[in-house]
């Protein structure tokens, strides 16, 4: 097993200097903000994901937490891909990732839709670590459900 | 090196017991294994340990050649299962020194073991006749300690909320000891029962009990000792412990899965109401109501775990041959050797007693700030196999201000050469994330 499949640069990264990482208010006061707070009881990881929209655009997608480089990194990715986004594009991202991080290395992701998160096609091949990728990730949709947008995301078969 | 003369008379070091590791290793097919293109080097026992080819090979044989239900046959088939069941019974009775056979009682695991005797205690809090002493209310008390297993938390938290009592903590001291400073407040008239672990999971801390024993025949509580850990690694004698209840389970020495014991006092189990109903378990039954049997079977309902308890008597006898005090001076010299090494890495914190007294060989620590995920990931693929997370143990981690540890625990056939395969594999995880 090739550990540098599943620590790849990028995530390491991503792990050392966080993009966007601390919550934040809404710039614009008429934003609806969704927050949610996920922990996974196996390791004591957690994160917290707070979005900010008009309902068309996720106009911030602000985290904070603690845990592993892949739970941390995962953050640091979906803030740097979803921040700015219209609603139905970043759930046409969030599918993506949750086909990729499901597909146990034999789903090939395509870097125009994930961008850095294609560095996580090596972690699909560990199961004990996909649900650290995807922490940040179901706390996003939970986020993003309570803001009114995004209410049936995909199930994820982890 | 200055060379210690041990005065003459005193017990010398050569005097101490031994066995040759080479050959235990021998006995677990298991740590032939190549993990990652690396020699398995096995650091979890404390999650559960490997099992020899001798228990392996009972385990095959008992139903290969003895398969039948226990307790309820007359045919052949029947009184050989039944025999080999109550035969390993008798061989845990002895390893712990139960002064009775029927002090035995078989279960799935600790948990379950610690849980029968919680729900005892709760349908004996229903029943005005029941034993005072497993009668709980309003304003009883219930003593654990921050350093339990999950197992040893929720259900007396559980048993609190049905009854109404209070649920009580020793705290832990910075070095990962039992502190016992509130003993005489916290252990009081109120008190009915003290639970506490023997060994802790994640610090590796061996509790003296004795002041803690003490303590509760002074008030008339009762004492329920979690030996998940020690009976394993060392000679326990339920008699010198002086304890009402203790439960251990056998996947953590050298048996299967699926197999645990609770050893109580006579008199108590037999104060104690049933828990499960079911087969086995009763004396007559009419459909207006039914009466029990006597302990053990009052708590075995239904077919037990057979073939597994044989296989446990099996570990007893394969542990008994090595020799526990041997096995416990070997985890010591581990140990020792552990706490230097793993000194020597930088930044390295190590969470419970840092000298090999009153501990045994399970060391839990972090790295700098690297996640203990992280820390495992980089470990399995060198082939080091150790525990990462809260170990069941959540209290512990918000204690000492960590979501979770790494853990690197050892047996009768853990190595030195493992112990430095792990100091090397934690250079290569600073590489990665330094």
């Amino acid at each position: 097993m090739q550990l540098e499949s599943l620590y790849q640069e990028i995530i390491l990264d991503h792990y050392k200097h966080p993009h966007g990482r601390g919550l934040r208010d809404a710039e614009d006061p008429a934003d609806r903000v969704g927050e949610a707070h996920h922990v996974n009881p196996t390791c004591g990881d957690e994160i917290t994901v707070r979005v900010a929209t008009d309902g068309q655009s996720l106009h911030d997608v602000s985290y904070d937490g603690m845990g592993c480089s892949i739970s941390q990194a995962s953050a640091s990715v979906l803030h740097e891909l979803l921040t700015g986004r219209g609603a139905t594009e970043a759930f046409e991202v969030h599918e993506a990732f949750l086909a990729l991080m499901s597909g146990r290395g034999q789903v090939t992701p395509d870097e125009d839709v994930l961008g850095d998160g294609v560095a996580f096609e090596g972690v699909a091949r560990y199961p004990a670590r996909v649900k650290c990728a995807l922490l940040p990730w179901m706390a996003f949709k939970d986020a993003a459900a309570r803001a009114g947008v995004g209410a049936s995301p995909t199930e994820v078969k982890a | 090196m200055t060379t210690i003369a041990i005065p003459p008379g005193m017990p010398q070091y050569d005097d101490v017991p031994r066995y040759d590791v080479a050959a235990v290793r021998a006995d677990f097919p298991i740590l032939a294994r190549e993990i990652n293109g690396h020699p398995l080097v096995y650091l979890d026992s404390a999650n559960t340990s490997h099992k020899p080819r001798q228990v392996l090979d009972v385990l095959a044989e008992h139903y290969a050649r003895h398969n039948a239900n226990v307790s309820r046959s007359v045919h052949t088939l029947g009184t050989e299962a039944t025999e080999a069941y109550e035969g390993a019974r008798g061989k845990v009775a002895a390893f712990v020194n139960a002064p009775s056979v029927d002090e035995v009682v078989f279960t799935k695991n600790s948990t379950e073991a610690i849980n029968i005797v919680a729900y005892a205690f709760s349908n004996a809090s229903l029943r005005p006749d029941a034993d005072p002493r497993l009668r709980l209310g309003p304003g009883d008390e219930i003593v654990i300690s921050e350093m339990e297993h999950h197992s040893n938390i929720v259900p007396w938290q559980l048993l609190a909320e049905r009854t109404g009592a209070t649920l009580r903590w020793f705290p832990v001291t910075d070095n990962g000891r039992l502190d016992e400073s509130g003993l005489t407040d916290l252990v009081n008239e109120r008190t009915k029962i003290v639970s506490l672990v023997h060994m802790s999971n994640i610090l590796g801390t061996v509790n003296a009990t004795s002041r803690i024993t003490a303590r509760v025949r002074e008030v008339g509580a009762l004492l329920l000792l979690d030996c998940s850990q020690s009976v394993p690694h060392m000679p326990i004698d339920v008699v010198d412990l002086d304890a009402d209840f203790i439960v251990f389970t056998g996947h953590k020495m050298c048996g299967p899965t699926g197999i645990g014991v609770l050893w109580g006092r006579t008199e108590l189990l037999a104060a104690m109401p049933p828990v499960f109903g079911g087969g086995s378990m009763i004396e007559t039954v009419t459909m207006a109501g039914s009466t029990y049997a006597a302990p053990p079977a009052r708590f075995e309902a239904g077919t037990p775990p057979i073939a597994e308890a044989v296989a446990l008597g099996a570990a007893v006898d394969y542990l008994t041959g090595v020799g526990m005090p041997a096995i416990q001076w070997h985890e010591k010299q581990l140990t020792a050797y552990a706490l230097d090494a793993l000194r020597t890495v930088p930044g390295l914190r190590i969470f419970g007693p840092e000298v090999p007294v009153g501990r045994g060989g399970t060391i839990s620590f972090a790295l700098g700030d690297v996640h203990p995920h992280d820390v495992g990931q980089v470990l399995d693929s060198l082939g080091v196999q150790v525990r990462v997370g809260h170990h069941c143990a959540r209290p512990v981690c918000a204690r000492f201000g960590v979501p979770a540890t790494t853990r690197a625990s050892f047996y009768l056939y853990t190595t030195t050469e493992e112990i430095d395969a792990l100091v090397a594999g934690l250079e290569q995880v600073r590489k990665v994330f330094g």
